[in-house]
């Protein structure tokens, strides 16, 4: 098994995901069979094979590297579910 | 079968034979109608109402001036809310119009909502969204069945003549599975023919936006629509955007169409390799060269793809964590306390499987295990098409391995949803353009899709082959 308690709690601390115990073993349950499932990529041979990352066949163009100031920050915060005189609010972070 | 047109609609309001808002009023009595499919996450008559008022106060020549299109809630749209079909995006008001959508007003068409899909685009039935599931029009009373996902929304729109057109995205068969679930036309084209920005991102290397429509003339017209250069998005190719349309061809004597031996699996039902084998003679008729070809890595596509997938995944989600718009948990007595509950109440289970497991196969030990393993056998698969497409114009092949399945069914067994993606995550990967048509009807009169696949940036190949078998099988 790939995938214990350890390791689920581990990934989801990484995902910033709080998982209750029901959950966790869903999760563990579930997540095993994929990874089980991928497995099979191992019978292939990718000896000398180059990873693709970006299957863009043209040339990706380069831009004009100019400023664009759309000064858009009230309507942004419009959208934020806490703010403070023109930021972003969030719960207290230093003592 | 609805046989709307958004090409003869053009000709009437062009010629005054109905109006623009005559048109429009037609639509928004069938969405009230219909209500009870749930396709829309978004729907305002009053809004509808607006833009056919601007519109008739507007004199300027537009090409779809007037035209119904329905917009997958996956692209933000200034006039009406984006979802994505997830509480974590609950309210969310984007200050900037998405590039395919702000073509599509460009044109004069007219938004009449905003559809639903699975969560982030995350699934194949359309069960996985926050605000219910979508029903395809075509179930019988009594057993409902799903319309595919995860577009389901678009193509049940289009399949429930609610509108002339509907944009959706397709990341591994998220336009093609649901076209032939609703027995409508989609098509995903190259990756990086139409720009990503401004649609929520699911899979950057994969997500492609595309059409459904009532049939291929219509695509053809739609998709030049949306198709085009753009710097905000890196990845979007500057290439000439042909007129798809008045390039229709349908003579394909002299072309070659390949056919996959791998696409032939096992506990494919009889009727999916007759309609198959009935497209295949539909071509011999007409002079198109018959030419078995072999994609060996065909069986590691699905895997390969549920490595890149979920990992891109839990790389671009990060960004929903409760500080800058959308939902955020009220239990908040520290600030990873607020990100570990928004994002626990936030999602769904689907996406979080997803980003449980494109985290781990990102985290330090297993990178090269998983994720560079999967996309070393992605460029094999990549190659697979390359060679293919040496010795043939276009590729024909089933769409999904099945018709409409029961509401919920596959629920319970993630694998097995994932499988109805067996025949269009291949060329996700390779990020050829795909179209889906309708093609003949199960044993319960269930509409099933071909898939036609093309060379990168060969859509009117695609279309050609499409309108061609579209016209032999009316």
């Amino acid at each position: 098994m790939k995938i214990d308690k350890n390791t689920i709690n581990k990934i989801a601390r990484l995902s910033r995901i709080k998982l209750d115990d029901k959950e966790s073993e869903d999760y563990i349950k579930d997540l095993n069979s994929i990874l089980d499932w991928v497995e099979q990529l191992n019978e292939v041979n990718t000896e000398n094979v180059e990873p693709l990352s970006n299957i863009s066949s043209s040339i990706l163009p380069k831009r004009e590297d100019v400023s664009n100031d759309t000064n858009s920050s009230d309507e942004i915060l419009e959208n934020a579910p806490d703010k403070l005189e023109g930021f972003f609010a969030v719960p207290k972070v230093v003592e | 079968m609805s046989k709307s047109s958004l090409k003869q609609t053009l000709k009437d309001l062009d010629t005054k034979k109905i109006s623009i808002r005559e048109l429009n009023q037609d639509y928004l009595k069938r969405i009230k109608e219909n209500e009870n499919l749930n396709v829309f996450i978004h729907f305002s008559e009053d809004n509808v109402l607006k833009q056919i008022d601007n519109l008739e106060n507007d004199n300027s020549a537009k090409k779809l001036k007037g035209i119904p299109i329905a917009i997958k809630d996956l692209f933000c749209t200034k006039s009406m809310p984006t979802t994505a079909a997830s509480k974590i995006l609950e309210n969310f008001n984007p200050t900037y119009e998405s590039f395919v959508t702000q073509k599509l007003l460009d044109e004069g068409s007219i938004f009449v909502g905003k559809t639903n899909l699975d969560e982030f685009a995350m699934g194949s039935a359309t069960n996985t969204s926050f605000f219910g599931n979508t029903i395809n029009p075509l179930s019988k009373e009594n057993e409902p069945l799903a319309p595919g996902g995860s577009s389901g929304g678009s193509a049940a729109a289009v399949a429930a003549d609610l509108c002339l057109g509907a944009t959706g995205t397709d990341t591994g068969g998220s336009i093609r599975q649901p076209a032939s679930f609703c027995g409508v036309v989609g098509i995903k084209p190259t990756y990086g023919l139409c720009s990503r920005w401004g649609i929520a991102a699911f899979a950057s290397s994969l997500d492609q936006a595309g059409i459904f429509s009532h049939n291929v003339e219509d695509a053809s017209i739609l998709l030049q629509s949306i198709a085009g250069f753009d710097q905000r998005d890196s990845t979007s190719a500057k290439v000439d955007i042909p007129n798809y349309f008045e390039n229709l061809d349908d003579d394909l004597n002299g072309k070659t169409v390949g056919i996959p031996k791998e696409y032939s699996i096992d506990g494919t039902p009889m009727e999916i390799s007759q309609i198959w084998e009935d497209a295949i003679k539909v071509l011999e008729k007409k002079g198109v060269k018959i030419k078995n070809i072999s994609l060996p890595h065909t069986k590691y596509a699905l895997p390969t793809y549920y490595i890149i997938a979920p990992a891109e995944a839990s790389s671009n989600l990060a960004r929903y964590d409760g500080v800058k718009y959308g939902f955020r948990s009220d239990e908040i007595n520290s600030l990873d306390e607020m990100y570990e509950n928004t994002r626990a109440q936030g999602f769904g289970r689907e996406v979080k499987r997803r980003i449980l497991i494109g985290t781990y196969v990102l985290s330090a030990g297993y990178y090269d295990a998983y994720y560079l393993k999967a996309q070393k056998v992605r460029k094999l698969i990549a190659d697979d098409f390359n060679k293919a497409f040496k010795e043939c114009d276009f590729i024909v092949t089933p769409t999904a391995p099945s018709a409409a399945f029961p509401l919920n069914e596959k629920q319970n067994d993630p694998i097995k949803m994932y499988l109805n993606d067996v025949f269009t995550v291949p060329a996700s990967l390779a990020g050829l353009p795909g179209i889906s048509i309708p093609f003949g009807k199960d044993k319960n009169n269930l509409p099933l899709g071909i898939q036609i696949l093309g060379k990168h940036f060969d859509e009117q190949q695609v279309f050609n082959a499409a309108v061609s078998l579209e016209r032999s099988y009316e």
